[in-house]
This record gives structure tokens, sequence and C-alpha cells, in this order.
């Protein structure tokens, strides 16, 4: 209906959109023009293509496209915020799974007449858009699991596990020859299935290994290796759009991946192999505790006193506020607070949660007015001045150890200095460890107060109490 | 049980075992109160107040002694309320058992079970029942308040039409609870504040209230004693910290001393001959008064004058600011029998095998228990190990070779490419090598706050594969077909899910 050229132009005006649909997300006002420039953007490459390239089978894909899409939207509007970190998880799999769809359908039909170079080429990037696909997909399965605690969050270790990985990624380079080779015969298929089940091994395997703290670096990860899954389709197709989009979307990731990394102190590749705590050398058990001290408690009514008394109180958020959904009791004892005249602002750190800005996501569904939601950088010099602050089932990311203690398994991992303040009050359902599995000497320090419980109960009662 | 609080008989002290607000809460922990008529109202609290907390108020002081089971003082009892004291009953007060033994002896001989507030150990759970830095921060306020009364000039500095007022200067020795009590006071009066104490580590507490640390030039030598008190100190130490006192004598206008030494007299600090240097008006506030005083001109219990200089040597510091020193004192009691109700109905059970509870009973069963065995120290820890050095923030320079063979190899491999590859494909290669350029530089933009949407939003980009789909689906092969269908079916679910709860997060960040 239209020509080529008209899509290749549509096409491009997609990309742009694309770049600024990401671009927006710089702050938060343009962030909602943003995404709709992201829709546009995808509403045009869609038409373009359905009108330029799709010559027959109208309905199927109108339905299809239709079903799909209801049930998307359904998803979303469905989805707690707490639940984020799932959905994106199965989102992140869909994508590998078209990915894997779409190379195995270009390998079979009768499309490609290339020959020599040309031929090899597109066989590699058949074989590459299926193996990133199949590993996107199982892994991000694995990782859905693992967030709606459908499978341990713990690492699965498995004796040799670095060199299962590393026989893995031989045979997918084997039999990727294998494939070449016989492809080039007009064959090929048994290869690239094998290849398929090696790649999905891979991939379950992989995020099995990872521990739940690791989660916000898995995810990210999943997310670039979504992006790289339509880029090497792209390369199969020839087709310029997936390229871009694909690349944007994996350095996004692989940015994203970064951050977080940088945020725990840890390698990427330590991340990737597994474990927290094994790849390091000392067990966590080392240094534990010798006679850490005693630990004050509290009660709410006294929490409440505290918090009335401050000038400067702290709210910290860990996992756990997001766990017991306190996150809107939180923001109602901040709305009292500040009518209160007391001056009551939010630390991030980077890898609270299981996603990158999952905490972020929870205030802002609280209604917490952005500008008083700081990231570590912005607010860790600040604690000495602060007179309360308050971390809610956060545990790893307060913990002194990380900057005092060399033999840690979380040394040198940036955190947020709450000790420094004037009292801290910890809101825990029991004295266990994080994820990290570390004891946290901030709970024996002299000027913190335990206030154990379900966090969502205990806040309703300190709310009550203000 | 019933708790009885008499009238503090001790001449001067005007101070109470128990605060109507407090009598309350005992209550609740199931005992009754019975309160001598009068014994609150050099305090400030009067027989109706607590009559009006629920408290029964009795006649005299025989039948409180006679009625109660638990009977709650400020002082020790003098000898004749000792001889009150039967078997069975409970008395908890001051004792310094140290500096009474006879009374000791025949309270133990009374067969009750006392505890001596003094005496509860220096343990962080005991923090709540600790009187002692109770009393000595009030005390430490008061001779702030004392000082104010005979310096005849402000504590803060003025310029005023009429000429400029310099600020007072107050040296503070011993930055014990008292000490930075007293800190605290001058500071916010406006005085200019000195400090010194033998322990180096109060040196950041005294500096936290913005107080100036005067420091030795002394190495190796810490007065840190067992369980966060001070010790004495060497002779060599003695003779500088005396030049140094000697030295500031003449400069400041205020002295308060607070330096004490368990189980010594306290150190003489402050000669005659430093009083004598110090300017007319100064004023010294000795609070270690009781125990000899550190300046040796202090009269203890009294104000005595000497070439000008006012020196203060009240030994009841805390009494003169009754009505807080009985609450706070009041609150320190209620906390001990918290824990020695562990139901809470009422009944008290002496556990000796409570660290707490075992420091603070003095005598029990006709047995005298008093000293208690050295408790497990947790004041301070002692030295946790030379201090781990910083953690090396170990950044392994980065090896330049590294880099640069990454370099190397790339080039290599992009060269290697570029000689095999056709054309076509090298136009698409150049495309997605700028579209990664571009997406790290728009995503290191991208705000910490918004890394979630950033993730939904990518999510829904990267279903731009649905592209790949339908290219296919008009293939004339059925099972083609419906692959691709089958994928459009599954990108548009992440298409729209992606957007929409994109959306739907960005509506909720608001300011």
């Amino acid at each position: 209906m239209i020509n080529a050229g008209i899509v290749t132009v549509s096409y491009i005006a997609a990309m742009v959109l694309f770049i600024l649909a990401l671009g927006g997300l710089s702050n938060h006002e343009t962030a909602r023009r943003g995404n709709w420039y992201g829709i546009t953007g995808m509403a045009i490459a869609l038409f373009a293509t359905v009108l330029g390239v799709v010559t027959r089978n109208h309905v199927v894909l109108m339905v299809a496209l239709l079903i799909g899409g209801s049930i998307g939207i359904v998803l979303a509007r469905r989805v707690k915020m707490t639940q984020m970190p799932e959905l994106v998880a199965i989102l992140h799999s869909l994508v590998g799974l078209a990915a894997v769809a779409v190379g195995y359908v270009s390998f079979m039909g009768p499309t490609a007449h290339f020959v020599g170079a040309e031929m090899t080429i597109h066989d590699i990037e058949t074989y590459l858009g299926i193996l990133i696909g199949a590993v996107t997909f199982s892994g991000s399965v694995i990782a859905f699991g693992k967030l709606s605690g459908r499978i341990s969050g713990s690492p699965l270790a498995l004796p040799g596990r670095h060199w299962l990985n590393l026989l893995l990624l031989l045979g997918a380079i084997w039999f990727g020859r294998e494939f070449v080779l016989q492809s080039a015969a007009g064959a090929g298929i048994a290869p690239l299935m094998i290849m398929t089940v090696i790649a999905l091994l891979f991939g379950i395997h992989m995020v099995m290994a990872i521990g739940g703290a690791d989660m916000p670096v898995v995810i990210s990860m999943l997310n670039s290796y979504s992006g790289w899954a339509a880029s090497a389709t792209g390369f199969m197709l020839g087709n310029d759009l997936l390229i871009v989009t694909g690349a944007l979307v994996g350095s996004s990731g692989a940015i994203l991946s970064y951050i977080m990394c940088r945020a725990m102190n840890r390698k990427f590749l330590s991340v990737i192999a597994g474990g927290f705590g094994t790849g390091g050398g000392t067990p966590a058990a080392a240094g534990a505790d010798e006679d850490q001290g005693e630990v004050v408690p509290v009660d709410a009514q006294e929490t409440a006193e505290l918090l009335l008394n401050a000038k400067e109180v702290m709210i910290i958020p860990g996992y756990g506020m997001a766990v017991a959904q306190a996150q809107h009791t939180v923001f109602e004892i901040t709305k009292a607070l500040r009518a209160k005249g007391v001056n009551v602002r939010f630390g991030i750190h980077p890898v609270a949660g299981r996603m990158p800005g999952h905490m972020n996501v929870l205030l802002a569904e609280a209604k917490v007015p952005y500008d008083i939601v700081f990231e570590m950088d912005e607010i860790n010099e600040d604690f000495p001045d602060v007179d309360v602050s308050m971390v809610i089932g956060a545990n790893d990311i307060v913990n002194p150890s990380a900057l005092t203690d060399p033999n840690s398994p979380i040394a040198g991992m940036p955190v947020l200095e709450c000790w420094k303040g004037k009292v801290s009050i910890v809101l825990k359902r029991s004295m266990a460890t994080g994820y990290a599995g570390v004891q946290n000497p901030l709970f024996f320090e002299e000027n913190t107060r335990m206030l154990f419980g379900d966090a969502k109960a205990t806040l309703d009662e300190v709310l009550k109490a203000l | 049980m019933k708790i009885g609080v008499p009238k503090e008989i001790f001449a001067g002290e005007r101070r109470v075992a128990t605060t109507p607000e407090v009598a309350e809460q005992l209550q609740k922990l199931g005992f009754s109160v019975l309160v001598e008529s009068g014994a609150g109202a050099e305090s400030s609290f009067s027989d109706d107040a607590y009559r009006a907390a629920g408290c029964e108020i009795s006649g005299g002081a025989d039948e409180v002694w006679s009625q109660a089971d638990i009977i709650f003082k400020v002082r020790g009892p003098d000898k004749e309320e000792a001889s009150r004291l039967k078997t069975g009953k409970t008395l908890i007060s001051f004792l310094w058992p140290a500096q009474n033994p006879e009374l000791l002896k025949k309270l133990t001989e009374s067969g009750a079970t006392v505890m001596a507030m003094d005496s509860v150990p220096r343990i962080s759970r005991a923090q709540k029942a600790d009187a002692l830095s109770s009393m000595a921060n009030i005390a430490g306020y008061r001779a702030i308040v004392e000082a104010a009364q005979h310096f005849g000039r402000f504590f803060t500095g003025q310029i005023t039409a009429a000429g400029k007022v310099p600020p007072a200067k107050v040296l503070i020795i011993g930055a014990g609870v008292a000490g930075l009590a007293a800190i605290g006071a001058a500071k916010s009066m406006g005085a200019i504040v000195r400090v010194f104490d033998t322990r180096p580590e109060v040196k950041e507490q005294a500096e936290s209230m913005n107080a100036e640390f005067l420091m030795l030039d002394f190495k190796d030598e810490d007065g840190s004693g067992e369980g966060g008190y001070a010790k004495t100190m060497s002779e060599e130490f003695i003779k500088a910290e005396m030049a140094l006192f000697a030295e500031q004598a003449k400069d400041v206008d205020i002295i308060i001393t607070t330096a004490l030494i368990p189980g010594k007299p306290a150190p003489r600090l402050i000669t005659a001959e430093m009083v004598r240097s110090m300017k007319a008006g100064s004023v010294i506030v000795d609070l270690a008064a009781e125990q000899g005083g550190n300046c040796e001109l202090t009269e203890p219990g009294k104000v005595a004058k000497a070439n000008g200089v006012t020196i203060i040597g009240y030994t009841d510091l805390p009494s003169r600011l009754a009505s807080q020193s009985s609450q706070l004192y009041a609150t320190n009691l209620r906390h001990l029998l918290t824990e020695l109700t562990p139901e809470k109905d009422g009944n008290i059970v002496v556990d000796m095998e409570d660290e707490l509870i075992r420091g603070a009973t003095v005598c029990k069963d006709g047995k005298t228990t008093w000293p208690p065995p050295a408790p497990k120290l947790s004041a301070a820890p002692k030295k946790a190990a030379p201090a781990p050095a910083p953690v090396a923030v170990e950044k392994k320079k980065p090896s330049k070779a590294g880099p640069v063979i990454g370099v190397v190899v790339a080039a290599l491999a992009l060269l290697g490419l570029g000689a095999v590859a056709p054309q076509s494909f090298m136009a698409h290669f150049t495309v997605f090598v700028l579209a990664c350029f571009v997406g790290y530089m728009v995503i290191w933009n991208v705000s910490a706050a918004l890394h979630t949407p950033l993730m939904s939003v990518t999510n829904a980009i990267s279903s731009i594969i649905v592209i790949g789909a339908l290219m296919q689906i008009s293939a004339t092969d059925t099972l083609t077909m419906w692959i691709a269908a089958a994928t459009v079916l599954i990108t548009s679910i992440n298409i729209a899910g992606g957007f929409a709860v994109t959306r739907r997060m960005l509506e909720m960040f608001r300011r």
C-alpha cells in the first residue's frame, strides 16, 4: 500500500522518537512526555510495517495484536507496585521468546538468497539472535520465579558451576560452527536446536546461581540482553530500526547493571558467576558475632515521641517496606510529621529493593512528593544533622561494617551512614541478617533503637501515636 | 505488693522518690502506691496530685514503713529508718555501700532485700535505671545556673549602644555526664566553653557540643579506667595538667570541676595559688565537693570567697532542682522495678542471675551481696582490637596495558570483520555502533529515581522485534504464519503492558 521508501522514513521517525523517549526520562517533568514519544514511535513503526510490508493474513495479525494488547493493558493495570520487578522480568522473557521464534522462522523460511561471506554472516546473526533470545527467555522466567517467591531466592551453587558454564559456552560455539557449515549445505536445523537447549539451560543456571540481593543486577542485565536479542534479530532481517532500538535498550540495560554493581561494590563478572559471599574467599561467618553487645528495643509510642521531638528525620526504606506494603503508612507518618514542621526526607540506596529504582516507584505510588526523595550520594553527607533516621526493612545498605571491616563480604560497598545521626530507629521483623548474611553492627550501636514487628503493623501504631 | 514512699528526712533534701506521673505507671505494673503526706511538697508535688494519680496518702512515716512491702527512697536510710526495715521488705535508694559499711551491716542483719541505685552496673541495658547519670546531668546544669547567679556579668557577648560586652569564658574539667550537661548549659547561654578531660575518647563528644577541647601533648596515656570512668594518671601527666590549669585560670572567668575517680578522694586540681591568679569576680563551682573537692579552697556545702573569687561547694545540686531530679530519679526507679517484675503482676522477683539486678542488690536474705562480681563491660568496648585499618578502598591502579590491549584487539577484530564482511553488513554495523553510543549518552542522564520506568519503557520498545514477526506473517506457509502470529501476540502484550505500566508509574511521581 505504501512503498519501501516511506516505510524506511517511518522507521527513522520511530528511531528518533525512541531516543527522545529515553532522553525524556532524565527528569520527572519530561518523563511523561517521553513515554508518549515512545508510544507514538511504536505506533508509527507498526502502522508503516502493517501497511507497507504485510501483504496478507491481516485478520490473524489484528486479532493477535488486539488479544496481546489487551492482556498487556490488563497486566499493567492490575500489577501492584511491589510486584514491578516480577512484571519486568516476565516481560523480558517475552522479548526473548519472540527473538527465538523470529529467528527460527527466518531460518526455515525461504527468504534468504545469500552466498559466500554474506551467507556466513547471516547464519551467525541468526544463530546469535536465537542464542541471546533463549538465554533471555529462560533467565527471565527463573528471575520471575525467584522474585515472586515461586523459586527459593537463595543462590543455587552447583559443584563446579564455573566449569559447567564454560562447557556450555564452548558447546554453543562449537555448535555454532557446525550450524554455519551445515547451513551452507542447506541443513543445520539440528545444531540450531541443540544450541537452543544449551542456551536455555545456560539462562536457567545463570539466574539460579544468583542470590536475591543481586536481583537488581540480574534484572537490568536481562533488560540489556533483551535489547541485544532485538539487535541481533535486526541484523538477521537487515532492519535498521530493530538494530537501533535493540542497541538503545541493550546499552541502557548494560549501564543500569554497571550502576547497580557499583552501588554494591561488586564486579559484574562475580555477580554473574553467582553466589553472594562465595566468590570473595572469606566466608560470611568470619569475624561474626563475638558478643556484639545489646540492642535497645523501643515501642511504637516511644518511636512516635522520638519522631515528634526531631527536627530532621531521614527515612531509609528497604525491601522489607515493599514486602510489608508499608509505603502508604510511611507517607501518612511523613505527612503528619511535616504538618508539625518536621523536615522529613527519604534516603534511597541504589540497590534498595529488587530492581533499580524500586523504592522510588513505591514511594511515588504512596504519593510521596519526589522532591523529598533523595539518592544516597545526595544525602549521605547530611546524616550528622539528622535527629532521627528511620530504617524500614533494610539491612545491608545501612551496615557500617561495609566501611570498617575489610573482611566483610560487603566491604567497600557504599552504604547510607545513618549511624552518624543522633538516633537511628530500625524497624525489623527479627534480628535475622540481610541477604548478604552478615551481622549488622548498626543494631548494637548505642544510638540505635530497634522496633521489632511487621513494618506495616508497627508503623500503623506509630501513626496512631502521632 | 505495696510501694511506700516516705518523706526524705535528711536535712535540706528536697527530692522525693516518686512523682504522681510515675506512680501511675507503677500501678500499671500491678503495684499500689502509698505516699507519706507532704513527701512531694518540696518538689512541688502536692498530696492532691498523688491522690489524683491513684496513690494512697498516709499520715505518717510509721504507717508507710510498716505497711509497704517495697520502700522507695532517695537518700540512704538513717539509723532509725534502718531499724524499721524488716525481713521480707525491699528497700531501693542511693546507699553508697563503700562509704557506709556500718549501715550496710545493719541493713544486712535486718534480713531485708536492699538495692542501691548507685550500684546499678554500667551496662547498656541498665542505662535507663542509671540514676547517677540522671543526677549528674542535673548537677552539671545546675552548676552553670549557680555560677551565673554568682557571676557579675553576662555569659553571652554583646555589642550594645552602651559598649561591647565580652562573652564569659568557662573552663569545664571532666567531660563526664555532668561535664557535658554543663557544656550544654553554658553554651546555650552564649559563653565560650573549654573542656579538659584525661580520657581522649571524650574529645569527640565535647567537640560535638561545640566546646573547645584542651589537649595535653602527651602520648600513650589514656585516662580511661574500667566502666567508662577515669583513673589516676602518672606524675608527669598530672604536672603537665596542672601547668595547663594554672595558665587557664588566669584567662577564664568560670571553672566547673567535675573530676572524680571511683573509690578515691577527688583529685586536687585547682590550687590556692591558681585561685589567687584568677580575675576578681570569677566563679568556681566544685562538683566534687562531697568527695573533698577538686579545688583546695572548697568548703563542702558552702559558698566560700577568696580574693574576690567565689567558690561554690554545694553538695546538693540535684536537690536544688528538686522537681526535675525527682522526676528523673523516679523514672530510673520505675525502670529498675520493671526489670524486677517480669510478669507485670505487682510481685517482684530478685533474679540474682540477671546482671542488672545482681549488680544493684547489696544485701538479701541476711547476706551481704556487695560488691557484685565485675560486670561484663560494655560501656566502651575495651579497645576492640587495634582499630581495623580503614578499609583499603583498594583500587588497583588500572594497569595501563589493559585498555591498550583491549583497544588493539577490538581494532583488529573490526579490521578483520571489515576485510571479509560485505558492504550491506557494514552499513548495518555502522548504524549499530552509533546507536550504542547514542544509548550510552542518553542513558547516563536518566535520573536514578526513574530507573524502574526506564526498565519498563525499554522493555516496551525492545518489543520492536514485532516487526520481525510482521515481516513473516504474510508467508504462505501456515506454520510460519501461526508462529509469527503467536510472536505478534506475545510482543504486543509487551508493547501495551510496558507502555501502560510506565505511564501508570510516571503518573504517580508528583511533586
